[in-house]
């Protein structure tokens, strides 16, 4: 049995070999409130990356700032190398309540960030039919939001942020407005996804079921104010059935390690 | 014996899908706005047969009063008269009012300087300012315009105002974070997002334009429609007076139909049949 590779403070601000986003000296205080204090993280690039944490403790802050949405106070951030401080085109976000437009199809929303860029109307579409496809909609393309289930509306707006090509993928909490069924089945279509496009994943959530389930290197912060307090790199074999995983011993005890990590931080 | 069950429940099946169909055919619209019209006028024909006053006509004479003057062309000349102004102002009152409604929602300063402005118009009785038209712009298509524009003008805006200031806020993020620009925020995002209160403030403006020019034409000038419901009464020709009222409501009535029919068309497509 091969154990997890857990760092710890000493060795975890030793670069990585090919960091896509390097996050240095991040604060964020919110009214009063130190919402980050001096993060700094290196996201390395084809993996996916969980932002793990109990509420309150900015991971969702980070993410936006990485993403351009939200200005720190100090610190920068730099993706491929080049420092960010707006929106751009090497990221794309996927929201926690979807963000999707009501009045468009799904092949517009998914479509949505190329037609804001401006791109021709009919190879944008032709680029969104292919996502759509991709994350599982095929046959949904003229339906409305309204129509599809939470599951169903999240796949739309992960289609949009895939159709954009950008390099990182930046998901805040996608899952936590889907129902457990929907959840787990979009987990596993994740992991399949994620072989297929070579993009490097930040993913924010409060579940550590999830971030273990998926992520190739989990970075857990500490509430009040956001730090880092470790990382971890579950290393669990993702190929083949992935209902394997939710029995493999290994994701049981690292389940269960960071859950003796984080406790002490829930009242 | 599970057979038997079976049998039950598909006999439970079929009763109730009749009974839905029956409660469907009452559930369509065209049948139950059908059925209210009919159900009005039989109302009307018998208040005019009692009758409430020497002054109402009963449902078929006024129809009769009605189809005579489509024959002689009093009443199409009169609606050619009326609907000058009118659909003038209400054309001018939707765009200045989405214009100016947008603008004071997305811009501070706008907001602080006009929305007070429409807060007092919409709360004061705007018919009593017609007269200071008349004595500025005097009896002519101007004065009538601005009649319109009054009063439809301060709804739009208030309306257009604060669907655009409670646009959601996510979506903006959203637009954001995919670089949209500005103007694509404005036109993608928080006009679409908005048009469902904008539309209803229209609908108001609308109906409000057609009080507008009816005062303006009843207070102002003697032409058009508010000159033949005066006409009409001056004769005691109640069954025209009423034919010619009926058709003013019922014109007004079709052009926010048709309104109702451009926002769900054009604006929210997602909203047609549901």
């Amino acid at each position: 049995m091969r154990a997890a590779v857990v760092r710890n403070e000493a060795v975890m601000n030793e670069p990585a070999a090919d960091a896509i986003v390097e996050v240095r000296g991040i604060s964020k205080t919110y009214g009063g409130v130190e919402a980050l204090r001096d993060v700094d993280l290196d996201f390395p690039r084809g993996k996916l990356t969980s932002l793990l944490g109990p509420s309150g403790c900015g991971k969702t802050t980070l993410l936006k700032i990485i993403a351009g949405l939200i200005d720190a106070d100090r610190g920068t951030v730099a993706v491929n190398g080049k420092k960010v401080s707006a929106p751009g085109p090497e990221r794309a976000f996927v929201f926690q309540d979807f963000a999707l437009l009501p009045w468009a199809t799904v092949l517009r929303n998914v479509a949505f960030g190329l037609e804001l860029r401006g791109t021709a109307k009919e190879e944008r579409e032709a680029i969104a039919r292919r996502y759509v496809a991709d994350v599982g909609l095929a046959g949904f393309e003229d339906k409305y939001p309204h129509e599809l289930s939470g599951g169903m509306r999240q796949r739309v707006g992960l289609a949009r942020a895939l159709c954009v090509d950008a390099d990182v993928l930046l998901l805040d909490e996608p899952f936590s407005a889907v129902d457990e069924q929907n959840r787990r089945k979009f987990q596993e279509d994740l992991i399949r996804l994620r072989t297929n496009q070579n993009k490097t994943f930040i993913f924010v959530t409060h579940s550590i079921e999830e971030a273990v389930y998926i992520s190739d290197r989990i970075v857990l912060l500490s509430p009040r104010p956001g730090r880092v307090s470790r990382i971890i790199e579950p290393d669990i074999d993702r190929s083949g059935d992935p209902d394997r995983i939710h029995r493999d011993k290994h994701y049981l005890d690292t389940v269960e390690e960071i859950w003796q990590g984080l406790k002490q931080y829930v009242e | 014996m599970a057979a038997g069950t079976e049998v039950d429940r598909a006999a439970g099946v079929a009763s109730l899908s009749r009974s839905a169909q029956a409660g469907r055919l009452f559930e369509k619209p065209v049948v139950l706005r059908l059925l209210s019209i009919g159900l009005f006028a039989a109302a009307w024909q018998i208040a005019g047969l009692i009758p409430v006053s020497f002054a109402f006509p009963t449902f078929s004479s006024t129809m009769a009063a009605f189809v005579r003057m489509m024959a002689d062309g009093s009443l199409p000349a009169a609606y050619v008269s009326t609907l000058q102004p009118l659909v003038l102002g209400v054309v001018l009152a939707t765009f200045a009012g989405v214009g100016i409604g947008t603008l004071c929602g997305l811009w501070r300063p706008g907001e602080w300087l006009l929305i007070p402005v429409f807060i007092v118009l919409q709360a004061a009785p705007v018919a009593a300012f017609i007269p200071l038209v008349t004595f500025i712009y005097g009896i002519g298509m101007t004065a009538k315009t601005l009649a319109v524009i009054i009063l439809a003008l301060p709804v739009i805006v208030l309306n257009t105002y604060k669907a655009v200031r409670n646009v959601n806020g996510s979506l903006l993020v959203m637009s954001r974070s995919f670089m949209g620009t500005r103007w694509q925020e404005v036109f993608k995002i928080v006009l679409p997002d908005a048009s469902p209160v904008i539309f209803a403030g229209l609908r108001l403006g609308v109906a409000a334009g057609f009080v507008g020019v009816v005062l303006a034409e009843l207070l102002i000038t003697p032409t058009g429609i508010g000159d033949l419901i005066t006409f009409a009464r001056s004769r005691a020709d109640y069954a025209g007076m009423y034919a010619t009222i009926a058709s003013v409501i019922a014109l007004s009535t079709v052009t926010l139909v048709a309104l109702q029919w451009i926002e769900v068309r054009v604006f929210r497509p997602e909203k047609r049949g549901g």
